[in-house]
């Protein structure tokens, strides 16, 4: 690991950041594009969780993690508390894990 | 904050904060694991840490680096991963208003979680505290996190607890309120479809940021009765 990674990851992260949030976003956009900005946390962190339960790099996989977050989600549709989704998710994603392993 | 109401709509929002918060510092004790087990020094990890405040960019450089890769490889895929929150950005400009000194501090903690925690809020106050205290809280976890990581080395292994399974639980019941307007819940179809399409065929961080074209369907005129909670 160099020095040079950590300052060029850690100076272009940020520019993305800056680039939304402060140089285009401080633009007036037509309403059918706003409309399109508020579906953003609809679109693009369910793809991040789709990313987080069903591969591992670039290969499709349902293992524990899908039953996990599938009971989080049952839990998360009944409005459960947050940290009780969280909880549901880690402790059926180990459980099921520790099930499939023999243990 | 002096009235008892604003502290009782506080409350939920530090509470939920700070579960995240404890699942932030797991990962980010096992990135400054990995971080130094890569090569890195105590001083990168924790550097990058602070500086980059991107957990998934940064276990894919340090994951790059361990692999033998070259540093422009683990840039190119660490980028990938941190393009999204420019589209976050996009999104949390309606709501961080102010100098353009607190939208450049907020731009740093531009993020999965402060972007969840925010927009699953129907009211703009609590959107904005929402957005403040979990970056504040995440910023602190994941440092303090990889800080004790680093130094300590590796004790659990995160899957064990279903660790790993923490953060797309908690961001399922965060983004639950957008998928209760029709729109909303096409839109995270559509994300999901065009992300796992992608899944095999990119490089990681492209499904993710493709997905965001999902949000084309807030083009056409929305119908009033379809955009109502049922």
């Amino acid at each position: 690991m160099t020095w040079t990674l950590v300052l060029l990851l850690s100076a272009g992260a940020y520019a993305c950041k800056v680039l939304g949030l402060v140089v285009v976003g401080s633009r007036r956009l037509p309403p059918p594009l706003e409309r399109c900005l508020l579906l953003v946390p609809a679109a693009v962190i369910t793809a991040l969780i789709v990313k987080d339960t069903l591969s591992t790099g670039q290969e499709l996989v349902v293992d524990a993690r899908a039953a996990g977050v599938g009971a989080a989600a049952i839990a998360a549709w009944r409005r459960a508390p947050l940290i009780m989704v969280i909880v549901l998710g880690a402790a059926v994603t180990a459980l099921v894990r520790r099930v499939a392993a023999g243990g | 904050m002096t009235t008892p109401s604003a502290e009782d709509s506080l409350r939920p929002i530090v509470v939920a904060a700070l579960t995240l918060g404890v699942a932030v510092a797991v990962f980010g004790a096992t990135f400054g694991v990995g971080a130094v087990a890569a090569g890195g020094s105590v001083a990168q990890a924790c550097v990058m840490s602070v500086l980059t405040l991107t957990g998934a960019s940064q276990f894919s450089a340090v994951s790059v680096v361990a692999a033998g890769g070259s540093t422009t490889a683990a840039l190119g895929g660490a980028m990938l991963l941190a393009a999204r929150n420019g589209v976050y950005g996009l999104a949390m400009s309606r709501i961080i208003t102010g100098s353009l000194l607190t939208r450049l501090v907020a731009a740093h903690l531009t993020l999965d979680e402060t972007t969840a925690m925010a927009t699953k809020h129907p009211d703009r106050r609590q959107q904005r505290a929402a957005f403040w205290i979990t970056g504040a809280t995440v910023f602190g976890f994941w440092n303090v996190g990889t800080l004790a990581g680093a130094l300590v080395g590796s004790a659990i292994d995160p899957a064990d607890f279903g660790l790993d399974a923490a953060f797309p639980a908690g961001f399922v019941a965060m983004v639950a309120p957008h998928l209760r307007t029709r729109r909303g819940l096409l839109a995270a179809v559509l994300g999901a479809c065009i992300c796992v399409a992608l899944i095999p065929l990119t490089p990681v961080g492209v499904p993710i940021l493709c997905a965001a074209a999902a949000v084309l369907v807030g083009l056409p005129l929305p119908c009033p009765a379809a955009e109502t909670d049922p």
